[in-house]
């Protein structure tokens, strides 16, 4: 059955092979045809779009008073960057989470990894399940429960810390501590970053181990040159992933403070905070559009900063890619 | 001589072996205990959040309450009248439940309440604390079922979110066969494009989006929840396709011998193969659609009564977290959280797999 087929096939004349490759072509265009069409549809329609109105005055209140205002809204924002009006200080609150909590993340990660992969760990499915579960809470709710378990008075760790004699900071009403305790609410979603790097240790060839032991170096030796090297590629798709993460940082905040304005005193008004009431308060879409260029554009200089340095610091064991 | 001396060694070995089994057992012990502590750390919100729903707010506010729900000791006297019950210091040093009846700050009467003698004590009141007794307030989540209004909140999260899923798988599975299969001119361009658009922050789409679903009179609706996710999320795509690249090409060949449509080579020789690969990405995706919070809150403003669970869950919390109403806001989260961490329970372990394929195999 199959020879005959397959002589068949070699005795088709080249006409019908041809035509056999260009149908080979519409079927896999035609399943791709969803995807193609919804990437002009929902996302290069969109950017172009974006970008065009960020060069007007749209506003959805009053469609037909759009202008055409060149690069107004951009200078807007690059004086309210330079005196420390709504654009600079949200970028300030995000940029000061994003130093505070990506790396306490990823180190947090890391350090939840290797407990988890070491041979005298008993019940290991079971600590990793405990450890990814909270990433599964919607985040509406599990900001509500850090508000409530880093209350100053009522909550549990303000309690501890008094039962320990210590002083407690009232989170979540406190300018200086709430940004804080955003980065501690942050620690529920380690679980992602986590099971990644699980995956990445897990394919470190234990011969590289047994090399560092033989030349006599200790369990330091062995994290720095073979465990951190085969890992590289793992760490850099995890610090990628946060930034972008940290880039669309919202729902926490808003919860935080409903009203939208980053309170207490402004020290959880994050970058699309500030988009969300202009785009969505005030109506100013064109503006709005003017802000998340911006923000685009940090997002992908960011990523190509990461990938430029990647060539020092990532190491691909199968060669170059 | 040498019988004598040939032992020993093999003692002393012997001993050596078990003294290492015996520290190896002490440490993979202290291990597993460091470990579990750090999970109990970790996960200590939580059992702050199941405590503090069936509580009520006399317990979170008052000083030397206990951990566990419960309610301060009544005392119902002879003539009807309830007095609190508290712990009094006697001067001969004992400690007695007594009934409060005429609080002073130098001096107190109270009833014993096992004789209903009286008893006078010289001391201030306050700083006695209460004596409590275990219970727990289930009006709680009577009273949040009704104002969160959580069985209207579960069905439109439901309909949205299953929906959803079968837009989002079937959509990316379509699409991830033609990317693992099809030889078409460009395509490593298309899959970089692909690769590219995971990455793009959601802001630059989401006002033109929303301008033209305003425009369409889809605002109000759930329509822009849902009919966008038919057409294939990229990350989605991403991980079926790494995964149908790993299925041997044999069967499909066979198959297409034997004169299957490629239709009918996805239905009836990939999906087979591929279901742990597909039930993870529906589960991400109801995850997704459970959790999602921004593009419900814009497109379904002032309508509460298409809320999803999240809107309506951060409106209550609005409107109760601040009038000392926390343990309300608790039982709702409890509410809100209860079913994606039951089926995340039931199917972690496709779905954490499919974390790691996603993250790792590029």
């Amino acid at each position: 059955m199959v020879i005959v087929e397959d002589k068949e096939s070699v005795h088709a004349p080249p006409q019908r092979k041809m035509s056999l490759a260009r149908r080979e072509t519409l079927w896999g265009l035609a399943f791709l045809s969803p995807w193609l069409f919804g990437l002009v549809v929902f996302t290069a329609l969109p950017i172009v779009a974006s970008l065009a109105l960020s060069f007007t005055n749209f506003n959805i209140i009053h469609p037909e008073s759009i202008k055409f205002i060149g690069l107004d809204n951009y200078a807007r924002m690059w004086s309210e960057l330079l005196n420390n009006g709504a654009v600079g200080s949200s970028l300030g609150v995000t940029a000061r989470f994003a130093l505070m909590s990506v790396p306490l993340l990823i180190c947090l990660a890391l350090g939840l990894a290797l407990l988890l992969n070491q041979k005298l760990l008993a019940g290991k499915p079971v600590f990793r399940t405990l450890f990814f579960m909270p990433v599964q809470i919607p985040l509406v709710a599990s900001t509500i429960v850090w508000q409530g378990f880093l209350n100053g008075s009522t909550g549990w760790l303000a309690q501890i810390l008094h039962g320990l004699g210590l002083p407690s900071p009232d989170w979540f009403s406190d300018p200086a501590w709430a940004l804080q305790g955003l980065v501690l609410l942050g620690i529920w979603g380690v679980g992602n970053m986590m099971l990644i790097f699980l995956a990445g240790l897990q394919g470190v060839p234990t011969e590289l181990y047994e090399a560092v032991k033989v030349d006599g170096g200790g369990a330091w030796a062995r994290f720095r040159h073979v465990t951190l090297p085969m890992i590289s590629p793992v760490l850099f798709y995890n610090i990628l992933i946060s930034i972008i993460g940290v880039s669309q940082y919202f729902t926490q905040a808003y919860v935080i403070d409903p009203l939208g304005r980053g309170n207490p005193g402004g020290s959880t008004f994050f970058y699309n905070m500030n988009l969300y009431k202009e785009g969505w308060t005030y109506n100013n879409m064109g503006y709005a559009s003017a802000l998340a260029w911006l923000m685009m554009v940090i997002v992908v200089v960011a990523a190509l900063v990461l990938f430029r340095t990647s060539a020092r610091w990532v190491f691909y064991a199968g060669g170059e890619r | 001589m040498t019988g004598t001396a040939m032992p020993l060694p093999s003692v002393a070995k012997k001993r050596s072996t078990r003294a290492r089994t015996v520290r190896f057992g002490i440490s993979k012990l202290g291990v597993t205990l460091f470990t579990a502590s750090m999970a109990m750390i970790f996960l200590l919100p939580l059992g702050y959040m199941i405590l503090t729903s069936v509580k009520d707010n006399n317990q979170i506010t008052a000083l030397n309450a206990p951990l566990w729900p419960a309610t301060p000791e009544q005392y119902t006297a002879g003539d009807g009248q309830v007095y609190t019950v508290y712990q009094v210091t006697m001067t001969d040093g004992t400690v007695q439940d007594l009934a409060l009846e005429k609080p002073g700050r130098v001096q107190s009467t109270f009833i014993n309440p096992k004789d209903g003698t009286e008893v006078t004590w010289q001391g201030n009141w306050r700083a006695l604390s209460s004596v409590w007794s275990f219970s727990i307030k289930w009006d709680n989540f009577t009273t949040v079922l009704d104002v969160l209004n959580f069985p209207l909140l579960l069905r439109n999260t439901l309909i949205v979110s299953v929906i959803g899923t079968i837009g989002a798988v079937s959509s990316a599975t379509i699409v991830a066969f033609g990317f693992a299969r099809f030889r078409i001119p460009g395509k490593d361009g298309l899959f970089l494009v692909l690769i590219m658009t995971i990455m793009l922050p959601f802001q630059v789409l989401l006002i033109p989006q929303y301008i033209a679903f305003r425009a369409v009179g889809w605002t109000g609706t759930w329509l822009p929840l849902i009919v966008p996710v038919f057409f294939a999320n990229a990350y989605n795509v991403f991980l079926l396709r790494q995964y149908f690249l790993t299925l041997p090409r044999e069967l499909d060949e066979a198959a297409q011998l034997d004169g299957a449509s490629p239709l009918r080579i996805l239905w009836s020789v990939i999906v087979p193969q591929a279901w742990p690969a597909i039930i993870a990405v529906s589960l991400f995706h109801f995850f997704f659609s459970w959790n999602d919070f921004f593009a419900p809150l814009i497109y379904l403003n002032s309508h509460p009564e298409l809320a999803t669970m999240t809107v309506g869950l951060q409106a209550f919390s609005a409107t109760y977290a601040s009038s000392g109403s926390g343990y309300l806001t608790q039982a709702a989260s409890l509410f809100a959280l209860i079913v994606p961490v039951m089926i995340f329970f039931v199917a972690q372990r496709v779905f954490m797999r499919g974390v790691v394929i996603s993250g790792v195999e590029k």
